[in-house]
């Protein structure tokens, strides 16, 4: 997927124009993950920066996945989850919402900008939201630059 | 009499509190002169770094290795003990995590710098001079060691044998690891946690704990917690529930909350992670049915704002071992 984008370069294009971001998607399987699906198959164009994993729930997602996400080359993590009320094991989107804002306030603390961390609700019907989410945070990401870590 | 193994124990950038905790072996400390020849302590003996450098390689025993690396000297006198000795242990959480003074992590050099040399109000500084590896005066040239871009842990410059952590680790837990080498029992794979266990404290503390629902955080200074239940549970941020046992518990115990000074867990390699999961798993926002989106988030945000920094609670002794280890670069 981000090889083809690479070969958009321009030599005097804007740098900022220039950076294809890559960011990593953490998708829950029952409605984000099928929201991607149903994207795809109604073949709605959107940027190709993001890598997905697919979670069962977003309240699975440790915290430390992100940062390890971050600390490996991603230059914003996005986590997509079922609507409040619509999570498969009740209320692990809510848990995944809470971990979420914690874990801004402590990436901000470290110089990595909140909105590298996107946390979102998407369902599975929600083809359209996908596309218009991921749209948006790729350009947010795009307009933030690479994120470049100690040493 | 045959020689007896040598010990040394060395500082790197830390706060002499680990030597302490030897010390407090107490009488016990008559047994560890027994069984070692100790002979390399800055803080008790008087061995200079030139007697080290003559030694043959591998004829220390063990070094207990305490202090962080903050300066090329420490990252130098590292090397140089790593070279000597048969056994190095990271002693204590500088030496394991990077520590409070990892905390410095946060902040650029420049930063620090600028806080210490120039802005801190007692002192008195008309020149703004700042350290500098190398400085010209009309005798020629001094030289200091470089102070590095950030904090870093034992294991980040040379290979570490085994980690006790705490800050400082309990006596008792040095002693269990001292008499285990000295009696020549088996010793777990080189890179093991020794003098601790591996759960988290919450396992050794004895307060009672029941279904956890936080509805707001207190800060140490606002309530009396009451005296058998769970500080967690009373909404003190007990840091026990993301930290290694080992330590017996002594801070809930005497009505403190945990700070984590044991490092992150067993199979974990962020301390404040695996706290941030522990309380996305026990806060209560309270009934969400019919809430928007926006409302929960927005109540997430108000039982958040109570806690004024959440990197420095916690990564308070693990900022450098930490996944992304500090400030980036920006
Ligand atoms: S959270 Fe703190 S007070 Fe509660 S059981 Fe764990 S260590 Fe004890
Ligand atoms: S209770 Fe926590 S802060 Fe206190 S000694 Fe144990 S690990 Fe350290
Ligand atoms: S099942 Fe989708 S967020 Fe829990």
């Amino acid at each position: 997927m981000s090889a083809t984008c690479l070969l958009n370069n321009t030599p005097d294009a804007d740098i900022v124009a220039e950076f294809e971001p890559r960011i990593i998607g953490f998708l829950c399987n029952w409605c984000s993950y099928a929201g991607a699906d149903k994207a795809g198959s109604s073949q709605t164009p959107y940027p190709p920066n993001v890598s997905i994993i697919k979670v069962m729930c977003t309240g699975r997602i440790d915290p430390q996945f992100v940062m390890k996400a971050f600390n490996e080359g991603a230059d914003g993590v996005i986590v997509l989850a079922c609507h409040p009320g619509d999570c498969h094991y009740k209320e692990g989107n809510l848990r995944a919402a809470q971990r979420h804002a914690m874990l801004i306030r402590v990436l901000e603390q470290m110089g990595i900008e909140g909105k590298r961390c996107r946390f979102d609700y998407v369902s599975a019907g929600e083809g359209e939201k996908y596309v218009q989410v991921i749209t948006e945070m790729v350009a947010t990401v795009k307009q933030l630059g690479k994120l470049s870590l100690i040493d | 009499m045959p020689e007896k193994p040598k010990l040394a124990i060395y500082w790197a950038a830390s706060c002499g509190g680990c030597e302490i905790a030897v010390v407090n072996l107490h009488e016990k400390i008559l047994d560890v002169d027994a069984a070692f020849e100790f002979m390399f302590c800055p803080c008790l003996l008087d061995t200079k770094k030139k007697d080290i450098e003559a030694l043959p390689d591998k004829s220390i025993a063990i070094t207990l290795f305490n202090g962080a690396i903050r300066t090329a000297e420490n990252e130098e006198m590292a090397r140089l003990l790593r070279k000597k000795s048969q056994l190095l242990i990271a002693l204590g959480s500088c030496a394991c995590e990077g520590c409070i003074l990892g905390l410095a992590n946060l902040h650029s050099k420049q930063e620090i710098f600028k806080a210490v040399y120039l802005d801190n109000p007692t002192i008195d500084n008309p020149a703004g001079t700042i350290p500098s590896p190398a400085s010209e005066v009309p005798e020629g040239t001094l030289t200091i060691p470089a102070f590095y871009d950030k904090v870093k842990t034992l294991g980040q410059v040379t290979a570490v044998d085994y980690f006790i952590p705490g800050c400082p680790p309990e006596s008792h837990q040095i002693w269990n690891v001292v008499e285990a080498v000295v009696s020549g029992a088996q010793l777990p794979p080189a890179g093991s946690v020794l003098g601790a266990g591996c759960l988290s404290v919450c396992d050794e503390c004895e307060r009672v704990k029941e279904d956890k629902k936080i509805a707001r955080f207190y800060r140490n200074f606002e309530i009396t917690p009451e005296p058998r239940k769970c500080l967690l549970e009373q909404g003190l941020l007990c840091m026990g529930i993301a930290t290694r046992d080992g330590c017996g518990a002594p801070c809930p115990q005497a009505n403190m909350p945990c700070t984590g000074c044991y490092g992150p867990p067993e199979g974990i390699t962020d301390q404040g992670a695996r706290m941030i999961a522990a309380l996305g798993s026990i806060l209560d926002i309270g009934d969400c049915k019919g809430k928007s989106e926006e409302e929960i988030a927005a109540r997430v945000e108000a039982l958040l704002d109570s806690v004024p920094d959440y990197a420095g609670t916690f990564y308070k002794y693990s900022l450098p071992g930490s996944i992304i280890g500090g400030r980036v670069k920006r």
